[in-house]
């Protein structure tokens, strides 16, 4: 599997970047380069192989159980203020590039 | 006071015996980094008002002879992937430049109300992605020991603050070796414990399933004393575990005889350093000789762990790195006329050229037609990684190995091919997919001084035999 221009295009829109052209060529290079090396994991047969897709996995879930009740200690009751106050409204809008002291500002969303 | 070789005891007790003050502890330190750090680059925002308001408490609890708490007084250094409630924290990228957290990460909570002094915010790769230190958008860190050369990284600020005597003791991050082949590379000791026994609450996301934070220190009880007092259970990460946390620092009076070490022939093949390699063997017949049994082992797996790594690590990044689209916090692009260009153009904008390749890749993995043969073919292959260890461990206790395949490298060596940065990370890659524990500490130099590292592995949740094993290298190096 080759990556092209093309590819890094339509990924680069997938992943919300803006790549100039020098860094599209760039990219197209890396990518083969580094993709031709993972390719090497096709050597594996994984057939019966479960995926992991976190450590506790291995340790901490109740392999009894199904589903997210096998991270039930990892699971808290679900109420408002549970483990810390939320941001006052000034401290949560302090970082905003753009606000009017109640909403983020962004550019129009609409075009009309 | 001289300031080298400085360790946890002997800073905290000075203060205590009023042989001198936190607040002058920590000034010295300052004077240091003031005349060092410009030809070192580790430190990228210092915080004196900080440091000092905690210098005087400890200082007020000595003048009236109370027993300081386990890290009272002693000067720390944090890597900038940790959030700290107004000192500015940019996780080493432009996009984050300006930014103030507005709250605290637990680990730098935990050493602060153990009475450390927390000194600044030390230089990494952007967002914890490299392997060189060379990837921070504010400069490059020099090592320590020879000024052309890298420090290691992505905890590159954070090795060369302690190996530079600018810090007692310093916090990195290792989603794929971060912290132990900085370590290695600038002759401190660094660990990555169990992924669940630290809390990850504010350390800013790069790969979820692979992050953790531990500590770089100059010995490895120093070590053991971060570590007691930075793991255990915190609600805020529903990752960290409700596993009990022994007193690593009396662990390590127990003796290693008797121990049952592996070595993996998979680690001391092909691509790695004679030199290297020398050193690990004769650390290891030094174990031998305080009577370890050394076991052959195999790890069948281990060239499969880079590809597998280098998928699930992109895959978890593009997904963390979505939130930085300039509109709650961080940089934003200045001429964009619709909400899409803006979030384009900031990111463009903002990230790096690794931190965008590792975004392509991750979404790439990710994406429709490529999910199952990449992403899901990883998670696979990192059971199978998992399980060699897993193996392994019904016959041993530890498993001893290199960090790295070589010493240092030159800054600027490897920055035009990433494979080649990626491919070094082999022998520190498999205890993140594995979630578990590892060490590295010094055990030698190369012929032009540079250090070498021993790496130690453990089981989940056994940080104490590995910390044992690593001070009696130490004792015997």
């Amino acid at each position: 599997m080759k990556v092209t221009e093309k590819d890094v295009a339509y990924v680069a829109d997938l992943g919300n970047l803006e790549l100039t052209e020098e860094e599209s060529t760039r990219m197209v290079r890396d990518l083969n380069s580094i993709l031709g090396h993972i390719d090497s994991l096709n050597e594996l047969d994984t057939t019966n192989v479960p995926p992991m897709a976190q450590v506790s996995d291995r340790y901490g879930a109740d392999q009894s159980k199904q589903g997210s009740e096998r991270f039930a200690y990892a699971t808290r009751e679900d109420v408002l203020e549970g483990l810390r106050k939320s941001l006052p409204h000034d401290v949560a809008l302090e970082n905003a590039p753009d606000a009017d002291g109640t909403f983020f500002k962004v550019p129009k969303v609409i075009e009309r | 006071m001289n300031l080298e070789l400085l360790t946890i005891d002997a800073a905290r007790s000075a203060v205590q015996e009023r042989k001198t003050s936190a607040a002058a502890l920590a000034e010295s330190f300052y004077a240091k980094i003031q005349s060092d750090d410009p030809k070192i680059g580790a430190f990228l925002t210092l915080c004196k008002d900080r440091a000092l308001a905690k210098a005087l408490e400890m200082d007020a609890l000595a003048a009236k002879g109370e027993k300081l708490p386990p890290l009272g007084g002693v000067p720390v250094a944090i890597k900038d992937v940790m959030v700290t409630k107004g000192v500015r924290t940019t996780a080493g990228s432009k996009i984050l430049g300006n930014y103030v957290p507005p709250y605290d990460c637990t680990a730098v909570a935990r050493l602060e109300a153990a009475g450390a002094v927390v000194l600044g915010k030390v230089n990494c790769d952007e967002f914890a992605m490299g392997s060189s230190n060379e990837n921070s958008a504010w400069k490059p860190v020099h090592n320590p020991r020879d000024l052309t050369r890298v420090p290691g990284g992505s905890s590159g600020g954070s090795a060369a603050a302690v190996a530079a005597d600018m810090a007692v003791a310093a916090l990195g991050s290792d989603t794929g070796g971060s912290i132990r082949q900085p370590a290695s590379f600038c002759g401190v000791v660094g660990m990555v414990p169990t992924y669940g026994r630290v809390s990850r609450y504010g350390l800013i996301a790069f790969a979820s399933s692979l992050d953790h934070i531990g500590p770089l220190t100059k010995t490895v009880k120093d070590t053991a004393i971060v570590l007691r007092t930075i793991a255990g259970r915190d609600p805020m990460d529903s990752t960290s575990a409700d596993v009990p946390v022994p007193d690593y620092v009396a662990e390590l009076e127990k003796p290693v005889r008797g121990l049952k070490l592996g070595v993996a022939k998979e680690y001391l093949g092909e691509g790695l350093d004679k030199k290297v390699r020398g050193a690990i063997e004769a650390a290891i017949q030094k174990l031998a000789k305080q009577g370890c049994e050394i076991v052959e082992i195999s790890l069948p797996h281990t060239k499969y762990a880079i590809p597998a790594y280098y998928i699930v690590a992109t895959a978890e990044a593009s997904s963390n790195l979505a939130r930085f689209d300039g509109v709650r916090y961080g940089y934003r692009a200045k001429d964009a006329r619709t909400l899409s260009e803006m979030y384009r153009r900031s990111r463009d904008q903002g990230f790096g050229a690794e931190v965008k390749r590792r975004i392509m890749l991750g979404t790439y993995a990710l994406s429709a037609g490529y999910y199952d043969a990449y992403y899901l073919k990883a998670q696979k292959v990192r059971t199978l990684l998992t399980r060699d260890f897993e193996e392994a461990f019904k016959k041993v206790d530890a498993v001893v190995a290199p960090v790295s395949p070589t010493a240092a490298f030159k800054l600027g060596e490897k920055v035009d091919d990433p494979l080649a940065m990626y491919l070094a990370d082999i022998y520190t890659v498999t205890a993140d997919l594995a979630g578990i524990p590892g060490i590295s500490v010094p055990c030698g130099e190369t012929k032009e001084n540079l250090p070498i590292g021993l790496q130690i592995l453990g089981r989940h949740f056994d940080e104490s035999t590995i910390l044992r094993v690593a001070q009696a290298s130490e004792k015997a190096a």
